[in-house]
């Protein structure tokens, strides 16, 4: 009999800035301003991971699912080697509409870029998984890649979406990818990345996504293991040696899988204490108490901003104790979330309102009008 | 949903209660958990008796109707309960018509049960009150630790006769055993363990059957008295039998009971 | 028959201080002391001894010390002291040798070779004197999916809840029969259970009538398999009602509480004549297999018209994760498991030696286990059996236990000194006795404060190490691996216990 293997998993520490920036009317706009952004709060980062969520890039392939996959490995042969593998599952599983190499600058520049591609692409099921929904089979999918498939990583998964991400800093990530002049989206949330641990690796780096959320995160987990071990009942694997996906999973299987809307999902991440809930009227005492007793092993316990990103709509969340800054604010169409106010003031001098969002409390900016995005 | 008729009342139609004190339920198609909602609810409403027909394989009738305030029932079953029939019961009376299966009155505290048939493995586990009373035979560990405090005083009464285990630490309580048919006893192991309590025997046992914690001797005048008492309410209850008290009583009978209430008081040292 | 066995003690007496009160020889049930009036002194018969140290803390001159006897056998690897004693006890006796507490050999206590972890920098500490720190647990099934409906700023949750169990703290007082212990020591555990927030767990021996209307709400009701003192009032009074399968310190055999600890009102609680054995058979047998636990949970569940959670009390043994799986399944709402260092009142000392796995392995691969079939959100995992301070319940959380039972540590907070003669109904601690000479010498009121002050420091202790790690939810512990490290273990209890080893 196989003995049981420990679970050696490791995880990676790093604290970071956060940003992000929507337009509610549904205008899309280039990567240039929030590069200016998150390049202003630098400092909060090391040059060890930044990445970007775009939201509404691909009008041509909206009805497809966009897969950005990083081929990893030592040599550019183990990287073909890992492309072929992934595309005879591909070829199997899904019927691909298009594919190419995501445009990128000269690769010298950076740190060790992984071969990065992208696919459009839609669910070809067969025999008894045509009985799972759309979503539930290509996360399923995901997950195997990302555990069976050694070097290939499937980082970007959504409709009309996509993250780029890297190693470096964020403006640099910006660059090699052209964001500020090949892409014009509604929503962008971007990260720089101060990771604890020397060793960083493309994969590592934020946005975290499945489908099309996408979370970029502040802060660490203490409560990682139990998270994790919740989430893996679900079927969730976590391959990505980082707290931020635990996030993404959860947000995944609350508000997609189990449909419950934002309000309760930020209960879950980040519930009221019991000293508070204990003075609540009856049917919401009722309500947190049900909500921590079935989802306790949810509650993101130690400091964390984090942006949300979904089709239509970005999300902002802290921690219920708040130990992670977040400054929202609004300027017309504009909603603005960031982890200093100097950032958002940097590329929008004049705003309608600034606030401090409490610990816990959701900030949900959406477009105006959903039906320009789902169309 | 149970279907719930009004059976002719006590009274007659004029001076009618307003609420039935007796109904009749149907518990076909109906899951344990669904008849025995039913039967608490109609406890609760103040009926006293209800008829249960097409019982099949539901668990647990009786166990459900413990109150605080102590409210009793009378339950009829026709059909073939399930397991546990009676297990925990607080002072109700269960009539079946039709065999019982496995665990009958399990744990039970006080109450009756009377069984047209014959019953399941484990009858009488544990019971601490109440009587029962088993036209024909038993299965296997009858009676298995029955036990008795103070005024509670389990009885079980059998027409016919049991299998092997009779009687297992047994700690309390009357076990009669009729063996009506004549069949001669065949259980092996009676009484091991056993530390209270009686069983009465009609007819013969080798000494090869009991367990080594048991004695066993002859009735006396008072043993008869007591036999007399529950083979005379085993009649009341079970007339089918055909057979008079007389006939029952005026054969021999043997008492089983324990050769100490410290069966292992030498086993351990220090 | 001359006895060759050793006296375990030796008793010194300073003659000089000792001023004759015969404090001592009243203190000592099993008559170690007396006095001789014709030389007025105290004599010590240290065959007696059962090293309790009751006449060491109360003789007021302080003049008496208990030691072990310094007189040995040759010394022998294989033939310990011990061996040898016990086999001349036994070929004078003939007898099983009976013990009680938990084991006391040197089998590796895993809990001394965990580590935990703390925030440095990345993540803040948190300061539990000031900011919440959150203690409190559900004890019972969860729903894997809540079913909300949301509409017009009103939230109502369709998914009903099984019954729960509140804690205030992830401590309870684990199984004592009233009867094993005085009642007494019985009374102060529900009181303290009651004033701390927490549960405190009947055992066997029934929940006296009294005490029902006061602490039913805190009390855990047992069903063992000698069903003593079990009607349909005692199981609804209760918060809760636990199925005793096995127990930690004598897995796979049953119970027997001697005659002579079955006084009046134990044998009133109990629901049995007084003087006769309670013997509680090994297995219940209604339960000759796993179906046969579904029907009991159920039969319980209807007894008590499904307001209560039901709890199956297991031994860990090597295969005990395969059974518990089956006893979730079995619909079962919380799993108590009791590891090899469990206690009791009684115990053949060759099963409560020899049966069973640690306690730390247990939790860890019954979570596993658990998690591996996705069926860990439809129980609660309490965990017993050697745990001795608010660190052990730490790790216990973080390898997956929602809670512990304590037993040992609640007696030892009442003065029990683990002497082992629970068994012999003489405690000279008014703990394990129902003898009301020496049961009375337990004030109520100081035993449930010492106890409530023991639950109340743990839990202090317990959120500053939380605080430490930067954990301010008890929940966001549990299972928490990450926040544990061995040291000095091999690989494959690392394995077992899924943590990594220091420094890696």
């Amino acid at each position: 009999m196989p003995r049981i293997r420990r679970e050696l998993y490791s995880k990676e520490i790093c604290s970071c800035s956060i940003f992000g920036a929507m337009n509610q009317g549904g205008e899309r706009f280039n990567a240039a301003g929030v590069m200016r952004a998150i390049a202003n709060m630098h400092v909060r980062g090391n040059g060890l991971g930044g990445g970007f969520a775009a939201y509404g890039i691909y009008p041509h392939y909206s009805d497809y699912y966009a897969f950005h996959l990083m081929f990893t490995g030592k040599s550019m042969q183990d990287r073909l080697e890992a492309k072929a593998e992934l595309e005879e599952l591909l070829c199997h599983k899904f019927d691909v509409v298009y594919d190419e190499e995501i445009p990128h600058e000269d690769e010298s520049t950076m740190i060790d870029p992984p071969l990065i591609w992208r696919y459009f692409l839609l669910p070809h099921k067969r025999g008894e998984e045509e009985a799972l929904s759309d979503e539930e089979y290509i996360v399923s999918k995901i997950m195997q890649v990302n555990t069976k498939i050694e070097n290939a990583y499937v980082f970007s998964s959504g409709k009309n979406m996509g993250c780029f991400k890297g190693v470096g800093y964020p403006e640099e990530i910006g660059q090699y990818f052209m964001l500020d002049r090949l892409y014009q989206a509604y929503t962008w949330t971007v990260h720089g990345r101060f990771p604890t641990n020397t060793q960083a690796w493309w994969g590592g780096a934020h946005p975290f996504s499945l489908l099309d959320t996408s979370i970029v995160h502040n802060g660490e987990i203490s409560s990682y293991g139990t998270n994790r071990w919740y989430l893996e009942m679900y079927g969730y694997a976590c391959t990505l040696q980082t707290d931020t996906e635990v996030i993404a999973y959860a947000a995944d299987l609350l508000m997609r899988r189990q449909r419950l809307p934002i309000d309760i999902v930020a209960k879950i991440l980040a519930p009221p204490i019991w000293n508070a809930i204990d003075r609540m009227n009856q049917s919401e005492r009722k309500l947190l108490t049900t909500l921590r007793m079935v989802y306790g092993p949810l509650l993101m316990n130690g400091p964390f901003a984090i942006i949300i990103g979904q089709t239509g709509r970005m999300i902002g969340l802290t921690d219920r104790i708040r130990l992670r800054p977040l400054t929202a604010a609004r300027r017309g169409d504009m909603f603005y979330l960031s982890s200093e106010e100097a950032s958002i003031r940097l590329i929008s001098p004049e705003l309608d309102r600034v606030w401090t969002p409490n610990g816990g409390e959701p900030v949900v900016g959406e477009l105006n009008n959903m039906r320009t995005v789902l169309q | 949903m149970a279907r719930a008729e009004e059976v002719n009342g006590s009274g007659s139609l004029d001076d009618a209660p307003a609420s039935p004190r007796e109904v009749e339920i149907d518990a076909a198609d109906q899951d344990t958990r669904a008849l025995n909602d039913r039967l608490r609810e109609l406890l609760l409403s103040g009926v006293e008796k209800v008829v249960i027909r097409n019982v099949c394989g539901q668990r647990y009738i009786g166990t459900r109707l413990y109150t605080p305030q102590h409210l009793k029932m009378d339950i009829e079953i026709f059909g073939t309960p399930g397991n546990d029939l009676a297990a925990f019961l607080f002072g109700h009376k269960i009539t079946v018509h039709g065999n019982a299966q496995d665990g009958v009155g399990n744990t039970m505290d006080a109450g009756e049960v009377v069984v047209h048939g014959r019953s399941g493995d484990v009858l009488g586990f544990s019971m601490r009150g109440g009587e029962i009373y088993v036209r024909d035979g038993c299965g296997y560990r009858t009676a298995l630790h029955m036990k008795e405090y103070e005024d509670k005083r389990p009885v079980l009464v059998i027409g016919g006769t049991a299998q092997d285990f009779l009687g297992e630490y047994m700690a309390g309580g009357i076990v009669v055993l009729l063996d009506l048919e004549e069949r001669g006893h065949q259980a092996n192991f009676i009484g091991t363990g056993m530390h209270g309590g009686v069983i009465y025997l009609r007819g013969a046992v080798d000494g090869s059957q009991l367990g080594s914690q048991v004695g066993c001797s002859p009735v006396d005048p008072s043993d008869r008295k007591v036999l007399d008492h529950y083979i005379t309410r085993f009649l009341e209850r079970l007339p089918e039998v055909g057979l008079s008290r007389e006939e029952i009583i005026n054969s021999p009978f043997l008492r089983l009971t324990p050769k100490s209430k410290r069966p292992y008081s030498t086993l351990y040292t220090y | 028959m001359k006895s060759f066995v050793f006296p375990e003690f030796q008793i010194i007496r300073d003659e000089e201080k000792c001023g004759q009160c015969r404090g001592c020889e009243r203190q000592c049930a099993f008559g170690t002391h007396t006095y001789d009036p014709v030389a007025d002194r105290l004599i010590s018969d240290e065959t007696k001894c059962a090293g309790c140290q009751r006449c060491v803390i109360f003789c007021p001159k302080h003049a008496i010390v208990v030691r072990p006897a310094p007189s040995f056998y040759r010394p022998n690897a294989s033939w310990s002291r011990e061996k040898l004693d016990d086999l001349k006890k036994q070929a004078e006796t003939g007898g099983v040798i009976l013990t009680g507490s938990g084991n006391d050999k040197p089998f590796r206590i895993y809990w001394d070779h965990i580590l935990l972890n703390a925030s440095q920098v990345t993540n803040p500490s948190i300061d539990p004197l000031r900011e919440p720190m959150e203690l409190r647990t559900f004890l019972g099934a969860k729903p894997d999916i809540m079913d909300i409906s949301a509409g017009d700023g009103k939230v109502e949750i369709k998914t009903e809840i099984g019954p729960n169990l509140m804690v205030e703290t992830p401590i309870l007082f684990s199984a004592m029969s009233y009867g094993a212990i005085s009642y007494n020591a019985f009374g102060s555990l529900a009181r303290a259970a009651c004033k701390s927030g927490t549960y405190f767990n009947t055992g066997e021996g029934g929940l006296p009538k009294e005490m029902r209307q006061e602490f039913g709400r805190c009390a855990i009701v047992q069903v063992a398999s000698g069903r003593f003192g079990i009607d349909a009032e005692y199981l609804n009074c209760a918060a809760a009602v636990e199925i005793k399968v096995g127990q930690g310190a004598k897995p796979g055999i049953g119970g027997h509480l001697p005659g002579e600890k079955v006084s009046q009102l134990v044998a009133e609680t109990r629901m049995i004549p007084q003087g006769t054995d309670a013997i509680s058979p090994a297995p219940h047998h209604d339960i000759y297999s796993i179906e046969d636990l579904s029907m009991l949970i159920t039969a319980l569940k209807e007894a008590t018209n499904y307001e209560k959670p039901i709890s199956v009390k297991i031994a860990a043994v090597h295969n005990f994760a395969a059974i518990a799986s089956g006893i979730v399944r079995a619909g079962a709402d919380i799993i108590a498991i009791d590891g090899l260092r469990g206690g009791t009142g009684a115990a053949p000392k060759a099963i409560r030696d020899n049966v069973g796995i640690p306690i730390e392995l247990a939790i860890s691969s019954l979570d596993r286990r658990l998690r591996g079939e996705g069926i860990r959100n439809r129980c609660s995992i309490i965990a017993a059996g050697g745990i001795r301070c608010s660190a052990d319940v730490v790790k216990a959380i973080a390898l997956g236990a929602d809670a512990v039972y304590i037993g040992s540590a609640a007696l030892i907070a009442m003065g029990c000194t683990l002497c082992q003669k629970c068994y012999t109904g003489k405690c000279n601690w008014g703990i394990c006795t129902t003898d009301p000479r020496l049961s009375g010498r337990l004030n109520m009121d100081i035993a449930s404060q010492r106890l409530a002050n023991l639950i109340s420091a743990w839990s202090h202790e317990i959120a500053e190490m939380l605080g430490g790690m930067g954990i301010n939810a008890l929940e966001s512990l549990r299972g928490n691996r990450d926040h544990l490290r061995g040291v000095g273990l091999y690989e494959w209890e690392l394995d077992v216990l899924g943590i990594k080893g220091a420094g890696e």
